[in-house]
């Protein structure tokens, strides 16, 4: 069985993965990391979305095997301790969860997006959750949320 | 997900070897296409084999004509490359339109025109702008590469490793995407190239990506969108389903061919 290492929210782990494990089901099953969700199985509602080496991708659309030596981030690398993320509290101050399921994918999803954007358009950030499925909300407080993320992110860093 | 041989090769020759020892191999570029189909269990290949690990696949280079770009080269990276969106702005819009912001991350040139899916961006490009495909054993030119559904000329273990893009004098891409998976409908990529006009239509050909040589021809004389107002597509040989039948997609493509001539 082919042993890989990954770096997975700072912490590195050496660990066996089967050939056919899905990137998602060993941060979920192996790594007990369950906040990385699986909605679809089909590569198309968002859910599962992480960051591998800053990029965000579809974990349950690539390979654990593919992932040696890469450094990850998950919902569960954001918050500071008990500090929400900017992108974390900027979703619950503005409500853009129901059921939250699609959350911890909308979240990775709007802050790889943040990092690319400093100044963004509504139309823009809605277009950025093509690949990020909802079926409460009507994306319409997904998307204040993460226009707001955005900009808090940029804030705290132009503070710092 | 049935179980496989993982090969993570580091050389073209390496990944041609992994190949021939293998049962039933298949080759792995950004696997956006790939995963979801093992995943459902509709191909069982023995052996995968990584091809992300080889150097020299990725990445753009440019001189005065041609922009060449590495076959493992990621779509977010085409998107935003400075040489593609100077020479070739619809290649890079066309690029940055796949699919989703995730997807574009991981998802290949090499590996979507290699795969050849009837509904795919990529053919449209490579097939408009009259490309080259380089591969590890020699040169296909895009008019010899398509051929038919899911069907290229590539043979049992060849490797795409770079294409070739003519810098075109003007060109444009418009495709109208299904509302939910984001393939095209229709897409179609017209240039006004050195050699001619081309026009090439994805997403709507029972055969995949074709050229309309009957706009081609009409451009010829007159390259401005009225020119094919009158031109009519046949019905014949259009792809029909349940998103949108033979006689849509025949107008639809003499509309999106209109909206890419102006934007070119």
């Amino acid at each position: 069985m082919p042993r890989i290492t990954i770096t997975v929210n700072g912490s590195a782990h050496t660990v066996d993965a089967p050939a056919n494990q899905l990137l998602s089901s060993l941060l979920r099953d192996t790594l007990r990391l369950t906040g990385t969700h699986i909605g679809c199985d089909t590569s198309q509602c968002g859910a599962c979305t992480i960051h591998v080496d800053g990029a965000s991708v579809k974990s349950c659309t690539m390979l654990a095997v593919e992932a040696d030596g890469a450094s990850i981030t998950t919902i569960e690398g954001l918050a500071n301790g008990d500090k929400l993320h900017p992108m974390q509290a900027a979703f619950r101050d503005h409500h853009g969860l129901q059921c939250g399921f699609c959350t911890p994918g909308m979240i990775m999803a709007g802050v790889a997006f943040a990092e690319s954007h400093t100044n963004p358009t509504e139309a823009e950030v809605r277009e950025s959750l093509e690949g990020n499925l909802c079926r409460c909300t009507g994306y319409q407080n997904i998307v204040e949320a993460i226009l707001a993320g955005t900009k808090a992110m940029h804030d705290a860093r132009s503070r710092s | 997900m049935n179980p496989f041989t993982f090969h993570k090769a580091g050389s073209i020759d390496a990944a041609t070897k992994n190949f021939a020892d293998a049962a039933e191999g298949k080759y792995l570029a950004g696997g956006q296409t790939l995963i979801p189909v093992l995943k459902q269990r509709l191909a069982a290949p023995s052996d995968l084999i990584s091809l992300a690990a080889i150097d020299d696949l990725a990445g753009v280079t440019a001189t005065a004509d041609k922009i060449t770009i590495g076959a493992m080269t990621r779509h977010a990276a085409v998107a935003s490359s400075q040489e593609v969106r100077r020479a070739i702005p619809a290649l890079a819009e066309l690029a940055g339109g796949i699919g989703d912001p995730h997807v574009r991350n991981r998802g290949t040139l090499g590996g979507s025109v290699a795969n050849n899916d009837p509904a795919a961006d990529y053919p449209a490009a490579v097939l408009g702008l009259g490309a080259t495909v380089v591969t590890n054993k020699r040169r296909v030119a895009a008019d010899d590469f398509f051929q038919g559904l899911f069907t290229t000329a590539l043979e049992d273990g060849e490797i795409i490793t770079a294409i070739e893009f003519p810098v075109p004098e003007r060109a444009g891409y418009v495709k109208f995407p299904h509302p939910a998976s984001r393939y095209c409908l229709v897409g179609v990529m017209v240039a006004k190239m050195a050699g001619g006009i081309r026009v090439a239509v994805t997403g709507a050909g029972e055969s995949g990506v074709f050229r309309a040589t009957a706009f081609e021809q009409a451009l010829a004389k007159n390259f401005a969108a009225d020119a094919i107002a009158t031109v009519k597509l046949p019905e014949d040989g259009m792809m029909s389903d349940i998103h949108a039948g033979a006689a849509y997609r025949a107008h639809l493509v003499g509309v999106l061919t209109r909206r890419a001539v102006a934007k070119a």
